[in-house]
């Protein structure tokens, strides 16, 4: 089965992040190149986000489209990237996610 | 129908509606379309036994009708059709295979009501009225959270499969807690008894069924034990009128003492294991007081080492509350008030916590303030039972 993992950030991890010194960073960004390194086999693609600041939503259910600016729900989570696996089912998927060392939440969906 | 005609109906149905579903399960390979052809055989077993009589075979009676169902209704799975013809009964059903229902039933990617309504729809073959009633939750309800649970096992891709060893302690954690929060809704519920399904029975008999299936588990051992060692002690729980019994003043003659060795035998024997676990301990701190003749007797020392080990295994502050309850019999009251004290801040909404307080306050003299806790604990409290018994402390004192 396919399934998408959104990774989502915290503000706190975001604070963490940014309190790293470089080396620190290089060796949190290392551990991620690890892990997709590791599970490479499944790994059918993905994207790192650009910061929600820079996102744009549209809404369509208004008459009109409407254009704002920032990420469709405003909050202190975000999604900031997303990688799409194939696996045998969900155990395989939660199994891999579970030693994800990147930000702290992971949502697990199911591609149709 | 009888009261003990209806309990023999619910029994021989349980007895045989994991182990039909477990045979669908292998045909159809379909979770979803199991659990609905059990609880069609279910549902016609409920119609025709009472009138007709409890068949010679039950197991065949309910597997033949699961498989007419089924033949007629599945539309587009020719596969399925030339399988189910060839299935005769009885299909001997393997442990794992049970296992692996329990364990797809309570997959953790399942919200926890849909994880306790398709265990009792699955494995003990209750019907969804019966799971309304129980909970005081509307039929429709429960239907929906079993036909949206059944749809995310089959979209989101939940294997049926028994966890890997490496995940196995894990998962398991989540069957026995299914099964201790079945077995609390149904010791606790004071509604009339027989209006509703024993859910504490159920509870004691899935436990039962995963200690046979997983003998070298002793966390399951544990909890079954933790169940039978509450249900010998139930006749005690409430007086003639129907009002709760506190643990000091029931009568102990009531208690079923050969069912208390039985469980403690279990529990001897779980810990032999040497893998101590939050159920093993509680069921030794509850141990403790059923082997105790008078409450006099009881080993208060040995119930605080208890509680120190649980807590040390399963941090929580309603266990420190019930830690303290012990230290006030081992130590006195005083010490058992400074730990109240340290728990204000999270159990400050939490009933037990008042009466608890109103106990020690009355015993260190100051009737005025355990007045003042015990209207605080009634407030708190929606539980029927424990209501009355506040309100009778309110009135006596």
């Amino acid at each position: 089965m396919k399934y998408v993992l959104l990774f989502v950030e915290t503000e706190d991890f975001a604070r963490d992040l940014e309190a790293m010194d470089q080396a620190e960073r290089d060796r949190a960004y290392q551990r991620v190149v690890e892990w997709m390194a590791t599970h490479a086999g499944k790994i059918r693609g993905g994207n790192k986000l650009q910061s929600p600041e820079t996102a744009t939503t549209v809404r369509l259910d208004r008459g009109e489209p409407v254009i704002t600016d920032g990420p469709f729900v405003e909050g202190k989570e975000v999604v900031s990237g997303y990688t799409e696996i194939e696996v045998a089912d969900l155990d395989e998927a939660l199994r891999m996610v579970k030693t994800w060392p990147g930000c702290p939440i992971v949502e697990v969906r199911p591609l149709e | 129908m009888s009261d003990a005609a209806r309990d023999q109906l619910a029994r021989v149905v349980r007895q045989h509606a994991g182990q039909l579903a477990v045979a669908l399960m292998r045909v159809t390979g379909d979770f979803a379309t199991a659990e609905d052809l059990v609880q069609d055989a279910v549902l016609a077993a409920l119609q025709h036994w009472p009138a007709e009589g409890i068949p010679e075979r039950p197991d065949a009676w309910l597997f033949t009708v699961a498989r007419r169902r089924a033949l007629d209704g599945l539309r587009r799975a020719d596969n399925y059709r030339a399988k189910l013809a060839q299935l005769q009964w009885p299909v001997q059903t393997d442990d794992d295979e049970r296992l692996r229902l329990i364990f797809t039933c309570c997959h953790p990617a399942l919200p926890r009501e849909a994880q306790i309504a398709l265990t009792l729809r699955v494995v003990c073959g209750l019907t969804t009225a019966q799971i309304g009633r129980a909970f005081l939750v509307h039929e429709t309800a429960i239907a929906r959270r079993i036909t949206r649970a059944k749809r995310k096992i089959t979209d989101a891709g939940i294997p049926y499969r028994v966890p890997d060893h490496d995940e196995l302690a894990a998962r398991l954690t989540e069957v026995l807690t299914v099964i201790y929060l079945l077995f609390n809704e149904g010791y606790l519920a004071t509604t009339d008894p027989p209006a509703s399904r024993d859910l504490a029975e159920d509870a004691e008999w899935l436990a039962s069924l995963l200690d046979q299936l997983m003998p070298t588990e002793p966390e399951v051992a544990g909890l079954l034990a933790l169940i039978r060692l509450h249900r010998a002690r139930a006749a005690a729980r409430f007086g003639p009128d129907g009002g709760l019994v506190l643990l000091r003043d029931q009568d102990r003659t009531r208690w079923d003492r050969e069912a208390i060795a039985d469980a403690v035998r279990l529990l001897t024997r779980a810990a032999r294991r040497q893998r101590p676990g939050p159920y093993q301990l509680q069921a030794a701190i509850v141990a403790c007081h059923a082997e105790a003749e008078r409450f006099a007797d009881t080993d208060w020392e040995q119930i605080v080492l208890l509680y120190d080990m649980l807590l040390h295994l399963a941090p929580s502050p309603v266990t420190r509350l019930h830690r303290a309850i012990a230290v006030r019999y081992a130590t006195g009251a005083q010490a058992a008030m400074a730990e109240l004290d340290d728990l204000a801040d999270v159990l400050g909404e939490y009933h037990l916590y008042h009466a608890t307080r109103a106990e020690l306050l009355r015993e260190l003299g100051q009737p005025g303030q355990a007045r003042a806790a015990d209207r605080r604990a009634l407030n708190l409290t929606t539980n029927p039972a424990e209501q009355a018994v506040l309100q009778q402390r309110l009135a006596w004192i």
